[in-house]
C-alpha cells in the first residue's frame, strides 16, 4: 500500500470533517482554560510596570492579537502557496476560512494599541511605520475578503486571492522591522535574540494568554474550515437540484 | 480593583476583545448552523449530491 503524508491523508474534506469535529471541543476548553488562568495571572499575579503602572496590563491582549495577526497572514499565505503550487483540496478552505478571523484579531491589535497608546504617547493614532504598517495589514486582509467575495467563480476567486496573499507577504518583515525605522512603538522584547526583556512574574502570563489566544485562534479556524466545507456542499446540492429540475422541464422527445 | 488613573483604558481594551470575541464565535456558531440546516432541508427534498447517489447506487 502507497505511503500517505499527513497532508493527503487529511486532504479528504469528510476525513477532515470528522477529525475537527472531533478536536473542536478539546481545542475550544483547553483556549478557554488556558485564558482564564492567564488573565487570573495577569490581573492577580502580574506586578505593574515601573514605568507604566498598571497600564502595561492592556499588553496581555494587545501582543497576542499582534502575534496573530501576523501568524495568521503567514498561514494564509502558506495556504494559498499549497493551493497554487500542489492544488492541495483543504488549501484554499484553509485560506479563506482564516481571512475574516486574521482581519479580527489585526482590528484588535489596533485598537488596543490605539488604546494603549493615548495614555502612554498622549495619542491614540500616530503614522508611525509599526502602526501604518499594521493598517496596510488590516486593509490586506479586507482586500483578500473582498476580492474573493466580488469574483462569482470559485476556483477563479481562489486563484486570484492566493496570488495577492502570496505577494502579500512582503509585510510581515516590514512590519517586524518597522521599529528600527525611527518608530514610537517600543522595541521586540519577547522575541528578540538573547533572553526576553521582560521579568518573568509578567512575562509568563503574557506566554500563557499568548499561547491561549494562539489555541482559540485554532478552534475557530477549524469552525471556519467546517461552514466553508459544508457552505460548498450546500452549493453543489443546489447545483444538483437545478439540473434535476432542467432536466425534468425538458420536453420527451 | 484599583488600576490607577488609565483604568478606563485598561476596561475598554479588555470590553473590546471580548464582546469583538464573542461576535465572531457567535456568527460562526450561527452560520454552521445554518449551513447545516440549509443542506438538510434540501436532502430531505431527496437532493443528493452525486458521490452520495454513486454510493447509494450500489
Amino acid at each position: 500500500m502507497a505511503m500517505q503524508t499527513l497532508t493527503q491523508r487529511f486532504a479528504n474534506p469528510t476525513r477532515f470533517m470528522a477529525l475537527a469535529a472531533r478536536l473542536l471541543p478539546w481545542a475550544s476548553a483547553l483556549a478557554a482554560a488556558l485564558i482564564a488562568v492567564g488573565l487570573y495571572m495577569a490581573f492577580f499575579t502580574a506586578p505593574p510596570d515601573y514605568q507604566q503602572g498598571h497600564t502595561a496590563k492592556i499588553m496581555y491582549v494587545h501582543v497576542p492579537a499582534a502575534w496573530l495577526s501576523m501568524f495568521i497572514y503567514a498561514l494564509i499565505a502558506a495556504s494559498s502557496f499549497g493551493l497554487l503550487v500542489f492544488r492541495h483540496p483543504l488549501a484554499d478552505v484553509s485560506a479563506k476560512a482564516a481571512a475574516p478571523i486574521g482581519a479580527v484579531f489585526t482590528f484588535l491589535c489596533l485598537v488596543t494599541g490605539s488604546l494603549w497608546g493615548k495614555p502612554m504617547w498622549g495619542a491614540f493614532w500616530a503614522w508611525d511605520p509599526r502602526l501604518t504598517s499594521v493598517l496596510i495589514l488590516f486593509f490586506l486582509y479586507l482586500g483578500l475578503i473582498a476580492l474573493r467575495s466580488s469574483i462569482e467563480d470559485e476556483q477563479l476567486a481562489g486563484n486570484l486571492t492566493a496570488i495577492l496573499a502570496v505577494v502579500g507577504i512582503v509585510i510581515l518583515p516590514i512590519i517586524r522591522f518597522s521599529v528600527d525605522w525611527n518608530s514610537i512603538h517600543q522595541q521586540p522584547s519577547v522575541s528578540r535574540i538573547g533572553m526576553p526583556a521582560i521579568h518573568p512574574s509578567i512575562l509568563w502570563p503574557l506566554l500563557v494568554m499568548a499561547v491561549g489566544m494562539t489555541v482559540l485562534f485554532a478552534a475557530l479556524h477549524l469552525k471556519a474550515m467546517r461552514n466553508e466545507i459544508l457552505r460548498r456542499r450546500l452549493k453543489t446540492l443546489r447545483m444538483a437540484e437545478v439540473q434535476t429540475a432542467s432536466g425534468l422541464a425538458q420536453p420527451a422527445e | 480593583m484599583d488600576l490607577g488613573p488609565h483604568a478606563v483604558y485598561i476596561w475598554a481594551s479588555y470590553a473590546v476583545v471580548a464582546v469583538v470575541l464573542a461576535v465572531l464565535i457567535g456568527w460562526l456558531v450561527f452560520d454552521g448552523r445554518r449551513q447545516q440546516r440549509l443542506i438538510d432541508e434540501l436532502e430531505a427534498r431527496g437532493v443528493r449530491r452525486r458521490s452520495s447517489r454513486g454510493t447509494e447506487a450500489h
